[in-house]
């Protein structure tokens, strides 16, 4: 049936072996009502000089088999190495 | 059932290419803007409603060939999908994010404008 099937694992293991991210947190927030969804955190250097809809578009390429079957993919957050070392930062002061 | 061919069809992509250009603002959307079917859709009507910018809304659960068509189309495989000027602008987050970071108002501003 066309539901079953998309794991967290299984979106991780897309994401890593494409994207090859430095930083990598995947939510399943499916929850019920709409169907397989999930939110992203994602830094990777693939995302350098890139647009936000840009970046949005290599994540959802990545996930390109998976998106069949996902209702929803938040992305949190798209950032190069550089930018998450800034956010990181700036959450310390 | 199954499709193996594209579903964005020349007449499909036509008739797509005169609605986005011909609104200013266009959503594509589980529902409509009086009753969205989707919370991810109603983020982006509260967003336009809150702006209090025209939009068209058009419900992509009426049609499976429009949903499937449309995916293509934009190249995004999810739905909403906001247009601005004829212009892909993003599905939910994006618009969340633009909406916090002024970026929308001012584009939509700049549509309405010109």
């Amino acid at each position: 049936k066309e539901e079953m099937g998309v794991t967290k694992e299984q979106v991780e293991s897309s994401l890593t072996s494409k994207l090859k991210p430095s930083h990598l947190e995947v939510i399943d927030t499916s929850g019920g009502w709409c169907g397989a969804s999930f939110a992203i955190e994602i830094v990777s250097e693939q995302f350098e000089g890139k647009r936000l809809l840009e970046r949005h578009r290599i994540v959802n390429g990545a996930l390109e088999e998976e998106m069949k079957q996902i209702h929803a993919l938040s992305i949190k957050k798209a950032l190069t190495p550089e930018q998450w070392k800034q956010q990181q930062e700036s959450k310390k002061i | 059932f199954r499709c193996f061919s594209s579903a964005l069809t020349p007449d499909l992509k036509n008739a797509l290419d005169k609605v986005v250009t011909s609104n200013k603002v266009v959503l594509f959307m589980k529902g409509t803007k009086d009753f969205p079917q989707c919370g991810f859709s109603n983020t982006v009507v509260q967003i336009l409603n809150s702006l209090n910018v025209p939009f068209e809304t058009i419900n992509i659960l009426d049609n499976e060939m429009l949903r499937l068509g449309l995916k293509e189309y934009s190249n995004w495989p999810t739905f909403p999908q906001l247009y601005i000027e004829g212009e892909f602008f993003g599905g939910c987050d994006i618009t969340v994010e633009a909406f916090e970071n002024g970026q929308l108002q001012e584009l939509l501003e700049k549509a309405m404008c010109s």
